[in-house]
């Protein structure tokens, strides 16, 4: 009995050890690998410097920067539109120069521009996206892929009488006719409207949880933060930093108390020269930057000695910066001292 | 082979071709049928006949060339112009498709319907000219090789243009020239004798020759010559296709 008991314990720890090990495999090997890799355009422009960069399989990964920071000259190498210069891009372990149809088969692209056959129907285009990527016609998924992006009452419709919400969603329909495992989303809501981004939002999030991996261009900083694992910042062809979002926003997120004050100050006391305080609205508000990094935030000192001064508040409220705030910032620094 | 990606482009091309069923067909027949009554029932009643056959009867392969070269370049050189203008391109170089794959697909496409034109031209002559085709295989061989050489060609040209203006000049300024002075209208023979070899630098005589042996047994040049002569300007335009696909000259930069 004592001898039962003993071997199901080490067959459950066995288990156990080797479901970690697959679960860590699965997280840890990139899905997309990226290495030195530069491109130098015929102009001479300089897009790409230098560029190391790992995806990992099934994380939304939001690629920042810019205009003209190099994010769709490194989406456009990494699925074949543009010739790589120096460097290596493996896709699934597999170079995407020399192994391109194993490669290709597993990329969708919903491109930036609104670039679409209009004179053709959805239901046509789909079928072309689908048989170009080298897979036989599959109705059920066609109609699948359609009504999750609420299209499929259009599927007899020509494209270039839809509005260009619908279009956008085309778009992304198109990429989705192959079954791909990873996903490029360039700009995936730009020109939708807010209800249509929040359900857009969710089809990614559905889609990650089928395992598609996700590499997402925007300019809207909300939907990065709405949405992604990681984050990487790229800035005149550089990745000036690539980290989980949540570590991003704790590190270089700025916490802020405000205290709306009873009575104006005219200037800060000498008496709190030591706090990083902003005296704001005619005197009227004061705001104390801290770090929550810190074990010490500082607060008890500072409404300690403001007691101590007999300044009283009559309302107070903390914030913490949003991700649009610490890009800026990044962008604005370059990163500097943030390189991975 | 990834053969549903060129069904796939195969489909795409010929959808467009029955969209525009007016511009695509009916347009180049009527051309052709206005050649015939000018140069045939017109001018031709008057002309005397040459290599003993009548004037309207030896000018169809030259009009069927004239409307075929035309025809193959534009439509390939359309094809593969318009997505590189409007941006779909991204779709055919993002898929895993090789350049072969690619080219069988446009290229298919574009010969598909210049033959489609070539029937009906050859049935619409039947109402203005009393001919017979002495080599019916040699003919279809003839057009269908020149009408995939020229697909080609116009597909190059298509890859190579940069505005709509460049895709009309190399057919308006090169290929009809060369048409009209590569004996559609004449033979080769009825020239000074140095125009006559100034003229075998046309490639386009080649074919038209050829084209006519077939019909009518009688050629300006020997017929095996003028096969050798479209397999060699076919070599070229798949080589010249693939170093494009290659380098992504106009393609990937």
């Amino acid at each position: 009995m004592l001898l039962k008991i003993v071997n199901m314990k080490v067959w459950v720890s066995y288990t156990l050890s080797s479901l970690r090990q697959t679960y860590e495999e699965v997280r840890v090997v990139p899905i997309i690998s990226i290495r030195n890799l530069s491109k130098t355009y015929a102009s001479g422009f300089h897009a790409l410097k230098n560029i190391n960069l790992d995806i990992r399989q099934g994380e939304i990964f939001a690629l920042l920067g810019p205009n003209g920071a190099g994010k769709t000259t490194l989406i456009s190498i990494i699925c074949g539109l543009v010739t790589p210069g120096e460097g290596q891009v493996l896709i699934d372990g597999e170079d995407n120069s020399s192994n391109f149809r194993a490669t290709r088969s597993l990329i969708g692209l919903v491109p930036q521009e609104l670039a679409i056959a209009t004179f053709e129907s959805v239901l046509a285009t789909m079928n072309f996206s689908r048989g170009l990527f080298g897979k036989a016609p599959d109705s059920i998924h066609i109609e699948k892929v359609l009504r999750d992006l609420s299209l499929w009452d259009k599927r007899h419709e020509r494209i270039v009488n839809l509005s260009g919400g619908m279009k956008r969603r085309v778009l992304i329909a198109k990429a989705l006719a192959h079954e791909p495992k990873i996903l490029f989303l360039d700009e995936p809501t730009a020109g939708i409207d807010v209800e249509q981004r929040h359900s857009m939002w969710g089809m990614v999030r559905r889609l990650r949880e089928n395992g598609v991996t996700i590499i997402l261009t925007t300019h809207y900083i909300d939907e990065a933060e709405e949405m992604a694992d990681r984050i990487g910042v790229i800035s005149e062809g550089e990745i000036s930093v690539v980290e989980e979002k949540t570590v991003l926003m704790n590190k270089l997120g700025k916490k802020q108390l405000t205290l709306t004050l009873q009575a104006p100050l005219s200037s800060i006391p000498d008496e709190l020269s030591t706090f990083s305080l902003e005296l704001t609205d005619q005197g009227n508000v004061l705001v104390y930057t801290f770090d929550t990094q810190k074990e010490n935030t500082g607060i008890s000192d500072l409404l300690r000695q403001l007691d101590k001064l007999g300044i009283d508040f009559k309302d107070l409220h903390s914030s913490q910066s949003s991700l649009e705030e610490i890009f800026v910032s990044l962008v604005r620094d370059k990163g500097a001292s943030l390189k991975p | 082979m990834n053969f549903y990606a060129i069904r796939a482009i195969y489909v795409f091309e010929m959808s467009r071709t029955w969209r525009t069923l007016m511009e695509s067909i009916a347009s180049p027949i009527l051309t052709t049928s206005l050649y015939f009554i000018v140069f045939g029932a017109a001018i031709g009643s008057r002309m005397g006949d040459i290599d003993g056959i009548p004037y309207a009867a030896f000018i169809i392969p030259g009009l069927l060339m004239l409307s075929l070269l035309g025809e193959s370049i534009s439509n390939a050189s359309f094809g593969i112009y318009f997505p590189k203008f409007s941006g779909t391109i991204y779709e055919v170089l993002s898929a895993p498709v090789s350049t072969l794959e690619i080219v069988i697909g446009y290229v298919g496409a574009a010969v598909t319907k210049s033959m489609i034109i070539a029937v009906l031209i050859l049935i619409t002559a039947y109402f203005f000219v009393d001919y017979e085709v002495l080599h019916p295989f040699w003919m279809f061989g003839f057009l269908l090789l020149t009408t995939i050489t020229f697909s080609m060609f116009g597909f190059i040209i298509g890859l190579w243009a940069d505005d709509f203006q460049k895709l009309q000049i190399i057919p308006m300024m090169v290929i009809t020239p060369l048409t009209f002075l590569g004996g559609a209208f004449y033979s080769i023979n009825m020239l000074p004798p140095f125009w006559q070899k100034v003229t075998l630098f046309n490639p386009v005589v080649y074919l038209i020759s050829g084209l006519r042996w077939s019909f009518y047994g009688v050629s300006d040049v020997a017929v095996g010559l003028s096969m050798v002569m479209i397999l060699v300007f076919m070599l070229i335009c798949l080589l010249l296709i693939g170093w494009i696909f290659k380098t992504g000259y106009r393609l990937k930069d």
